[in-house]
């Protein structure tokens, strides 16, 4: 019991970090089109270039991990998922190689479009997943018995969208702490205008989420939910207010830190409704979990290793910190 | 068609277009750690070149490499998520374990090895290649343990039709792995050395950057003369390693139909195999030499095909050419090492044109050896997913094959545009040759870094 929901919890931080991290990857390609120049261009992706490789990791150890403590989830969620997985896989792609190809290229204009389009689709494939996620799979004896296109909704499609807005946010308040003087600027307005959209956007999936998955509003009304639910959308509608000002008096840091509050509250709001389920509707994480002592290993594992990814993780920021330099631009 | 022949056929493009640039980064980030400890050595500038020269090209293949291998921690779940279901509890946390050991390695350190030339100093850029290099090759560790482990299962026992880790020691180190691991390395290493050398060549053919690229080629010689011979002797062991565990592969290698009951099985060089007919066509044979090289007795038993099920073969012709081209390639890298030997003594290493100009010719075979090599292990291993365990069929998702079209077409559009752009940037990158001009940055002038005599 205590080790699946150990795990249970592990994999909800390497989601989060994940969606954080690569989320203001994204952000940043999504945001790019609105770069004047070629030298603003490059300051944008500048300022990812040395750390959107390890970013992107978790989400690569986030799927192996997956499959090794909840290998239910794993297979069930990714046959069922194939095509918004695939638009997420494809996104990464164009735009993983537009960082080495746009920077060896004399026409820098196809990869640039290749960048924004990958993280544009990208942002826009995780989304669906996650909204067909909330909305539950049909299982039938341990697989995947739904049909192709289950993933297809306008609720889904909804997500998408709200999670691109969320990208953008993550990308403008990233930004801000990256850049100075254009650039910067933009990314204010670019950060307002996001907010707004988000703060649409996670009303609307809110009050719909429980039509669409009734199970979650069950739980979140029951105790003892019903003593803590309430702080997350308490904690959402603080963040966006920090955020406005922020914006409004131009504090590099506000931005980036309420929007953090703001993912945080509504990812915690969500896993609240979910919890003890692996996959919605009936699929708990007891059924989910993989044998005992491959949990074990995986356990130490991760015990072991992953101080050591944080802690260099966070010595290659610290060697990157301050304002985008010329040395990042190219190798 | 249908979903299992469409995912076989996916998950085998994508991997293939994925191995060749693992395989070169592996290799070829060995080749920059012992570039980065000669510049710290002897403070010769022309090392610091040569390193800022080869991390371009390593960058771009770092790159595709890292996208493509995506694809593949995805299509276990999405192509094969009954197979994925049933082994999970085994196969998964050795992929976990590629994430935390080296993945995150490899990517954390690789903004520093690229970038951080302004920020840290030289020891500390210097352990950040070692970390990348380090991270490139148990990433290797912890695939080639998955795949020997679907070649040869341990440290298990089946439950309810799921399998279950008994021995976490076992699983890993199971019968194929030890070969199969330095097979791999060796693999990389050797054609990371020969895409240096022959790109080297290329350009001391041309008479370009000379003094640069003699360099470049004697180190790449150095590795290549270390890598070529010992991948002989490994694919020897892996050979006897097969014929142990796997004996309808290694018969299907060996397109041995008959087993030789009363005298010495011979080694074919050429044939056709018809496994309609159980037989070979026209066979070039050299007598004796496969019971040598198996049972190393003259006339030691080996098993034919004919002793197994005909639905339990691999496609004979298939896995015997695959075998021959890549064994073909061994031999030629090992010739030209042997040519490279004599060359040395005599002094002429690099002033024979004849052999530049076969350095450059062989310069993309070890890609084609390991892709070969690959596809051997593999279609040598049907029909199992786990072999004598799991049909490749049973173990297929349970999705709508419109799925798979969709992707696989997606897949063969998308890889063509990168590979057709890889391809263009690697060519542009080492046309415009080795960058003497930018300044040193000065947190990594060490005292008594002798400049270039230009």
């Amino acid at each position: 019991m205590f080790l699946i929901n150990l795990w249970a919890a592990l994999v909800g931080v390497v989601i989060i970090l994940y969606v954080i991290l690569d989320g203001f990857s994204l952000g940043v390609g999504i945001l790019f089109p609105s770069a004047r120049s070629e030298k603003q261009q490059d300051v944008m992706m500048g300022s990812i270039a040395p750390v959107w490789d390890v970013n992107q990791t978790w989400i690569v150890f986030g799927a192996a991990g997956l499959f090794a403590v909840f290998p239910t989830t794993y297979t069930v969620m990714f046959s069922a998922l194939y095509v918004p997985l695939f638009t997420f896989l494809f996104g990464l792609v164009f735009r993983g190689v537009a960082f080495e190809f746009r920077a060896n290229s004399t026409h820098k204009t196809a990869w640039s479009r290749a960048f924004f389009g990958g993280s544009l689709v990208a942002a826009f494939g995780q989304g669906l997943t996650l909204g067909a996620y909330i909305s539950g799979i049909h299982v039938e004896n341990g697989v995947f018995a739904g049909g192709a296109f289950d993933w297809l909704t306008p609720f889904n499609i909804l997500v998408g969208l709200a999670l691109i807005a969320g990208y953008a946010l993550l990308g403008a308040g990233y930004l801000i702490l990256k850049t100075t003087g254009e650039v910067q600027q933009r990314a204010y307005g670019q950060a307002k205008a996001a907010v707004w959209a988000v703060a649409f956007f996670m009303l609307i999936v809110s009050f719909w989420t429980p039509y669409q998955a009734p199970d979650i509003m069950d739980r979140w009304w029951t105790a003892p939910h019903i003593y803590f639910v309430w702080l997350f959308p308490l904690l959402g509608l603080a963040g966006f207010v920090l955020l406005l000002r922020g914006i409004h008096n131009q504090v590099e840091s506000a931005p980036f830190f309420w929007t953090l509050i703001m993912f945080l509250s509504a990812y915690l709001g969500l896993q609240s409704g979910v919890y003890p389920y692996a996959i919605l509707p009936d699929i708990t994480i007891f059924d989910a979990a993989a044998q005992r002592q491959t949990q074990m290993i995986t356990l130490v594992g991760a015990l072991v290793t992953l101080p050591f990814v944080l802690g260099y993780t966070f010595y290659c920021y610290w060697v990157f910190r301050g304002k985008v330099t010329d040395d990042v631009l190219y190798h | 068609m249908d979903t299992l022949l469409l995912s076989r056929i996916q998950f085998g493009l994508t991997t293939s277009f994925h191995i060749i640039f693992p395989t070169l980064t592996i290799g070829l980030a060995i080749f920059l750690v012992v570039v980065e400890a000669l510049w710290l050595r002897t403070r010769d500038e022309l090392y610091y070149r040569m390193y800022r020269f080869w991390v371009k090209i390593f960058a771009i293949h770092f790159a595709v490499g890292v996208v493509s291998g995506i694809a593949l921690a995805f299509e276990f779940g999405t192509n094969f998520a009954v197979f994925s279901q049933k082994v999970g509890n085994i196969l998964a946390p050795m992929l976990a374990f590629e994430g935390m050991t080296a993945f995150f390695l490899e990517a954390g350190f690789l903004g520093i090895m690229l970038f951080g030339w302004h920020r840290v100093p030289p020891t500390l850029h210097f352990l950040s290649t070692c970390l990348v290099a380090l991270g490139a090759s148990l990433s290797a560790f912890w695939i080639m343990a998955a795949n020997a482990w679907m070649q040869t299962p341990a440290g298990f026992e089946i439950v309810d039709g799921t399998y279950m880790l008994t021995s976490w020691w076992a699983a890993i180190f199971n019968p194929a792995f030890p070969t199969h691991l330095a097979h791999m390395l060796l693999a990389s290493y050797a054609t990371a050395a020969f895409v240096v050398a022959g790109i080297s060549a290329y350009y001391l053919l041309k008479g370009r950057e000379t003094a640069f690229y003699r360099r470049c080629l004697g180190l790449a010689l150095i590795v290549a003369a270390v890598a070529a011979p010992l991948q002989v002797i490994v694919g020897d062991f892996k050979g006897v390693a097969v014929a142990e565990h796997q004996p309808v592969k290694l018969a299907a290698m060996e397109a041995h139909w008959e087993t030789n009951e009363d005298r010495g099985a011979p080694f074919i060089l050429f044939t056709i195999p018809d496994s309609a007919n159980e037989r070979n066509r026209f066979e070039i044979q050299v007598p004796n030499l496969l019971s040598l090289l198996i049972t190393r007795t003259l006339d030691g038993r080996i098993p034919g095909l004919k002793e197994f099920p005909a639905d339990e073969r691999p496609n004979v012709l298939v896995t015997f050419w695959t075998f021959r081209i890549m064994v073909g390639i061994g031999f030629i890298f090992l010739g030209v090492m042997l040519w490279a030997g004599l060359l040395w003594w005599r002094r002429k290493l690099f002033d024979t044109p004849l052999f530049l100009k076969a350095l450059v010719v062989i310069q993309p075979l070890g890609f084609v050896a390991t892709i070969f090599g690959w596809l051997t292990a593999e279609i040598g291993r049907q029909p199992w997913l786990v072999y004598g365990l799991m049909r490749t069929s049973e173990g297929v998702s349970p999705i709508a094959a419109g799925n798979v079209v969709w992707s696989l077409a997606l897949f063969c559009i998308f890889f063509g545009i990168i590979g057709a752009s890889y391809f263009y940037y690697t060519i542009r990158t080492l046309e415009n040759g080795p960058d003497y001009d930018s300044p040193i940055p000065p947190i990594q002038r060490m005292a008594g870094v002798q400049a270039l005599q230009k």
